[in-house]
């Protein structure tokens, strides 16, 4: 492992139980992904990417193996610690939003924040930011339902920034979207890695969204296969 | 503030501004609760209606004597020489004249048909003198006039006026064989006597076959020390056989013929919550379903369980206090002040309104807010425990 990598996989096996039967979705996944990179994660159906950056994300744990992130395993962390671990080092973002609908915009930007110990003010200044780099300054007193599908996204997307972490976390984000918005929104995730050096790991189905990553992580069958875009 | 009571105020705004969108399922949670409530506020207040009327009733310096080991002026019996032997005692107020303000009074239980719902209720008839009124503060007539000595007149009480048929100023009517006439109506508020009738002690007396003797003696004390004077004389004079207590200490005693009514409400409203419990544990678990993806996604980003155990309780409260206030404010505008008649301690009907007051208000909140921490606590637990792999969820 190099001091650049952020994210290592070793040896992780992932079973899941269902009644009697034990379903494997990996045996023996190793993977390595370096500070700045920004990963396209494809595959058929039930491959388990999303397992996979559920895995990355803490919010699921390995059967077997270590996750390394940023030298330090995660799978054994408590619950409390994975939580907080959660808090400080990933953004997420999903298909459908997951915005809380009786928040405005600022209110959903703010949420990560709450688990700081930043001062109100501080907060302010910061979700502001946020929604300024992703365009929404003008709609952040906007709940959800008075957005658009692109808008709220972008709402999502800052809000997976707004805590400054250091990977990106994103489950189909352009899967709910029209082509012109997602490449909107691909267009900013690129953004994001390129000029602010995030650490990106987004799970598609759509080869053409793909192409915006640095590279593409084909899994199938428990193994991975690379591509560069 | 710590992130912890972020997290809580994040999550509870959360929950109660989600509220509206689960409108019907929390109207529902809210009535039935609120139906609870309203049924233990009316076995409430009519209880503490009775209770009130019964101790109000009572005063400390008004002497009740009553023959040895009667509980109640039905069964009593007093001798018109035990009545002068007593009027000889220490310890009672006297007027200009030296005579003590004292009153032998005779009680019989006369019929009367109710003017709602029809039906025939046991009333009382008071044989008094003119003394009587001196011994109920707050007596006054409030239309006619007293009745004449010696006459077949009675006055009678506005409870009755209110409560039974054929009582009105005026009216003649026939009780225990002889024809009688309404002359006045007496009121003292807040007291059983509103629910009597009176009349003049001999002609009741004759008109009734009890022949010279009485069943209570009312006497106005020095003050209320002076009846240990008065309970010393009795002991002293074996000629009587009599006890003494004050008026509070005996109408007291009557006040809890009816706390099986309050022991009664509690069963019912509380066999009522059973099913209100289901409804609002329905809501809630629907609720927290309902918000499942919202409760994994802040889960994600970092949250604890705990604030999403409390919006979950939070809600549940909240609903419950909304029924709990409906609820209290439907039974006030339905019973409060309502009439009624029960039967008191004598087996005559005493008239009393129906009386919600603050602690009965407390009562009803109370009971709606274990209902809605019951029926929270457990969907609450869930909104907890939600799964994060829930995200995905829509």
């Amino acid at each position: 492992m190099s001091d650049s990598d952020l994210i290592v996989l070793r040896n992780i096996a992932k079973t899941y139980r269902r009644g009697e039967e034990s379903i494997s979705i990996f045996s023996d996944l190793n993977l390595t992904i370096p500070s700045g990179d920004f990963v396209a994660m494809m595959g058929p159906s039930g491959s388990g990417k999303t397992t996979l950056l559920n895995l990355l994300g803490g919010l699921d744990r390995p059967t077997s193996g270590t996750i390394l992130f940023d030298g330090a395993p995660i799978e054994k962390l408590s619950e409390s610690q994975l939580s907080a671990w959660r808090a400080a080092n990933i953004g997420f973002i999903f298909q459908f939003y997951n915005l809380m609908p009786t928040m405005s915009a600022a209110r959903n930007v703010e949420l990560p924040l709450l688990l700081t110990s930043l001062s109100p003010s501080e907060r302010k200044k910061r979700v502001k930011t946020a929604l300024e780099v992703v365009g929404l300054d003008n709609r952040a007193g906007h709940k959800p339902k008075e957005l658009s599908g692109g808008q709220q996204q972008r709402v999502a997307i800052a809000r997976a920034i707004v805590a400054d972490p250091k990977l990106i976390l994103a489950d189909e984000p352009t899967g709910d979207l029209d082509r012109t918005t997602a490449a909107e929104i691909l267009e900013m995730l690129q953004l994001l890695n390129r000029e602010l050096g995030k650490t990106i790991v987004m799970v598609t189905h759509d080869p053409a969204a793909a192409k915006y990553a640095r590279r593409e992580l084909h899994l199938d069958k428990g193994t991975f296969e690379e591509r560069l875009t | 503030m710590s992130s912890l009571f972020r997290q809580i105020a994040a999550v509870v705004t959360m929950t109660i501004g989600g509220l509206p969108s689960r409108f019907w399922g929390s109207v529902t949670t809210v009535f039935s609760i609120a139906l609870v409530v309203a049924t233990l506020l009316a076995f409430l207040a009519m209880s503490n209606g009775f209770a009130k009327t019964v101790a109000g009733t009572g005063s400390d310096d008004i002497a009740m004597i009553l023959g040895t080991g009667s509980e109640a002026e039905l069964n009593s019996t007093m001798s018109s020489e035990a009545v002068r032997l007593l009027e000889e005692s220490p310890g009672l107020a006297r007027d200009a004249t030296g005579r003590p303000i004292a009153s032998p009074e005779l009680y019989v239980v006369v019929g009367a048909n109710r003017r709602a719902g029809g039906g025939e209720a046991n009333v009382s008839l008071r044989g008094v003198t003119a003394r009587a009124p001196e011994l109920r503060p707050g007596f006054r007539l409030s239309s006619g006039r007293m009745f004449e000595p010696g006459t077949n007149e009675m006055i009678v009480g506005v409870g009755v006026v209110r409560q039974f048929n054929g009582f009105d100023l005026n009216t003649e009517l026939q009780l225990g064989g002889s024809a009688w006439k309404v002359v006045g109506v007496f009121e003292v508020p807040g007291t059983v006597f509103d629910s009597e009738l009176w009349a003049d002690l001999p002609v009741v007396q004759s008109l009734f076959n009890r022949g010279p003797s009485v069943q209570a003696l009312r006497a106005r004390l020095e003050s209320p020390a002076s009846l240990a004077k008065v309970k010393a004389f009795v002991e002293s004079e074996p000629r009587l056989q009599v006890d003494v207590k004050t008026e509070k200490q005996h109408f007291a005693g009557e006040a809890q013929s009816l706390q099986y009514l309050v022991y009664f409400g509690w069963a019912l409203s509380i066999t009522l919550g059973f099913g209100a419990l289901a409804g609002a544990l329905n809501t809630m678990y629907a609720a927290v379903e309902a918000r499942s993806k919202e409760l994994a996604t802040l889960r994600a980003i970092g949250f604890g369980g705990f604030p999403a155990f409390v919006g979950a309780i939070t809600e549940s409260l909240v609903l419950a206090l909304s029924g709990g206030l409906v609820g209290s404010a439907a039974a006030y505008l339905l019973f409060n002040g309502l009439t009624a008649s029960t039967l008191g301690g004598g087996f005559t009907q005493v008239v009393f309104d129906f009386n919600i007051g603050p602690a009965q208000v407390l009562a009803g909140v109370q009971l709606a807010l274990l209902l809605g921490l019951v029926g929270g606590i457990f969907p609450a637990l869930r909104a907890a425990r939600t799964p994060l792999l829930k995200l995905g969820a829509d």
